[in-house]
């Protein structure tokens, strides 16, 4: 592998990284603070997906349709805490699990009732469909390289809300400990939905900024769910940090992998995930 | 999670009788039934033998695996793999090998997921049926995303005496119920061994357990073992009936309907997995079956059907129909002694 390739392949799994992030930072907030394990967590990712195309269609421009899908996939996350979620909280995971797993089909079902069944694109704007050369015959997207840099403004919004501002403060002291912050006045109830929105949030607004690279298809949130889970699982559960480092490990892994060893590609990141069970079995950054 | 007697563990007399009522209709529903409900029954049956198989995990033991599809999925593939293009294959080595296979693949998996809890427990069992399923859907020479056929059903030949034919659908259908029947016998039998107490008293209380001496993590690995072992024999009871297996089999929607099943029974005691399955395999059947409503085909949106049924189950019965039976019987004792 040349120096050109390489850098496009890591590049990539950059990218793939931490668009993963954005959607394990959710799932492990979620389950980090309000103890739910999320099994619909990757069915946000679809609804961005899809919301970005059909809002862009109706626009005619993908950062206005991301703007307004953003507001409404939030919206959609208040509400879907407010009618179920919330009553999950101190429930059996088992409870959790099967809930999630309802809404999947409900979610799936409804998509193919809204949207249809067929696989749709999305066009990338004018102003990021250029690609920086790299070599005679290599070049490199702009689009990836702007997903990258919404992640990572992303990324850094997150780290500034949860360790820099009093909102942030009241949701590690809910995390913490629920009863005390509760005794000190704090709406751990608006808190939980906060944190409940910004996860559907950030998950849908990775699936929005995929869609024009990944397409956008039914059924197109469970395979990500998956990946998600090893990430959590890798990273620590509750930990945004540990699901970063884990993020942009399983991306290495599984995007050098399809290119040095094709056969055992798809294995690769579980492999990764066994054999830091073994040595952490909670994961490299417990809380 | 509960109590032994929360979990119905001695099943009261009424669920008893239920039980044998059942199995009376079980018997004589070939002479009523049509063959396409023989058919159905028979897949009801592996079905709850696989359901009984998760119960031992997820209502004994208290370990959730919302990967067990993946051990009923590898037996019909080994069976579908030993079964030559052009003559049948012998039943008495294949089932063993199919269930060790089942069985080796629960060993290797539960030794790195047995020593995670809770949550973590969860997320690791599916992400490695996961693993195992891409490794399926993947790979052309292991099917692909296609699955493969079961050219021919085993034959139960021995040294050219034949017992019995499973390409007659009667006959598999009671040899099904006869598996279905031995199985449950040797769950309850275990669920009172010293074995099958051990199993429970980590699912109350795991600290204790350790604190009193026991090999926690060694109970944990026999039972997911013994779990993926059953779920094997009726993956490959599976492979017999359809003569088809593909990657669904082991996908994350054939595990959590078998979670969905052992709740809607109502968990730890097998009867209720059983039932549960029944039922559930029933509710899927008459949801896929809904007719056409004006210009919407209702059995075309059967997961929207069916995910409101898990949804309105969780918030409204979570503890099963077995529950929700004892709940209404209590009711009605606690309004009979007060009156």
């Amino acid at each position: 592998m040349d120096l050109a390739n390489f850098l496009i392949q890591l590049l990539n799994s950059v990218q793939y990284g931490l668009l993963l992030f954005m959607l394990a930072a959710g799932l492990t907030l979620i389950f980090g603070i309000m103890g739910v394990v999320n099994l619909a967590h990757g069915s946000f990712y679809m609804l961005g997906a899809y919301l970005a195309w059909s809002l862009s269609t109706y626009f005619g421009s993908l950062a206005l349709a991301i703007l307004a899908g953003a507001v409404l996939a939030i919206l959609f996350g208040v509400a879907l805490e407010w009618l179920l979620f919330r009553h999950f909280y101190k429930r059996d995971h088992l409870d959790q699990v099967l809930l999630t797993f309802g809404l999947i089909y409900i979610f799936e079902e409804l998509r193919s009732i809204l949207w249809g069944d067929d696989v749709h694109g999305v066009t990338i704007p004018d102003l990021l469909s250029a690609s920086i050369p790299l070599t005679d015959n290599l070049a490199y997207p702009v689009y990836r390289l702007f997903m990258s840099a919404v992640c990572i403004a992303l990324g850094l919004g997150l780290y500034w809300l949860i360790s820099k501002t009093r909102l942030g403060m009241k949701i590690r002291a809910g995390a913490f400990n629920r009863e005390m912050a509760e005794s000190l006045g704090i709406n751990i109830k608006l808190i939980h939905a906060v944190v409940f929105a910004l996860g559907v949030g950030l998950a849908a607004v990775a699936g929005m900024i995929a869609a024009p690279v990944a397409s956008v298809y039914p059924n197109m949130g469970s395979q990500v769910l998956i990946m998600c889970f090893v990430v959590v699982v890798i990273g620590g559960i509750g930990s945004v940090r540990g699901a970063l480092i884990a993020a942009l490990l399983v991306g290495l892994v599984d995007t050098f992998g399809k290119v040095l060893l094709p056969q055992v590609a798809g294995m690769l990141v579980y492999m990764l995930m066994a054999g830091v069970l073994l040595w952490k079995p909670e994961g490299l950054f417990k809380q | 999670m509960s109590t032994a007697a929360s979990n119905l563990e001695i099943l009261p007399r009424g669920v008893q009788v239920t039980l044998a009522l059942g199995l009376v209709a079980l018997v004589a529903f070939p002479f009523v039934g049509t063959d396409f409900y023989t058919q159905m029954v028979t897949r009801m049956m592996i079905m709850a033998i696989f359901a009984m198989s998760l119960d031992l995990l997820q209502g004994v033991t208290g370990l959730v695996s919302l990967g067990h599809a993946a051990y009923f999925g590898l037996a019909g593939y080994v069976l579908a793999f030993l079964t030559p293009a052009g003559e049948p294959v012998s039943l008495w080595w294949t089932l063993p090998v199919a269930v060790l296979a089942s069985g080796g693949a629960a060993l290797l998996i539960g030794f790195f997921v047995v020593r995670t809890h809770g949550i973590y427990f969860i997320m690791v069992t599916m992400a490695f049926a996961q693993m195992v399923f891409y490794l399926f859907f993947d790979n052309k020479l292991l099917g692909g995303s296609d699955g493969i056929y079961v050219n021919f059903k085993p034959s139960a030949s021995v040294f050219g005496w034949v017992p019995f034919d499973l390409d007659n659908k009667l006959t598999l259908y009671y040899i099904t119920l006869g598996a279905l029947l031995v199985v449950y016998a040797f769950l309850r039998r275990m669920l009172w061994s010293p074995f099958g107490r051990t199993l429970a008293g980590i699912r109350v209380n795991e600290h204790r357990m350790r604190a009193m001496g026991y090999g926690v993590f060694g109970y944990k690995l026999a039972a997911f073992t013994l779990a993926g072992s059953l779920a094997g024999l009726a993956g490959y009871l599976w492979g017999v009936q359809t003569g088809y297996v593909n990657p669904e089999l082991m996908g994350f929607q054939m595990s959590a309907h078998a979670i969905m099943m052992v709740i809607l029974g109502g968990m730890g005691n097998f009867a209720g997995a059983m039932v549960g399955a029944f039922a559930f395999d029933y509710l899927l059947h008459v949801f896929k079956d809904l007719p056409q409503f004006g210009s919407v085909n209702l059995g075309k949106h059967w997961q929207l059907w069916m995910g409101l049924f898990i949804v309105l189950v969780v918030v409204l019965a979570p503890r099963g129909l077995l529950g929700l039976a004892e709940r209404f019987g209590k009711l009605s004792k606690k309004t009979g002694s007060t009156s």
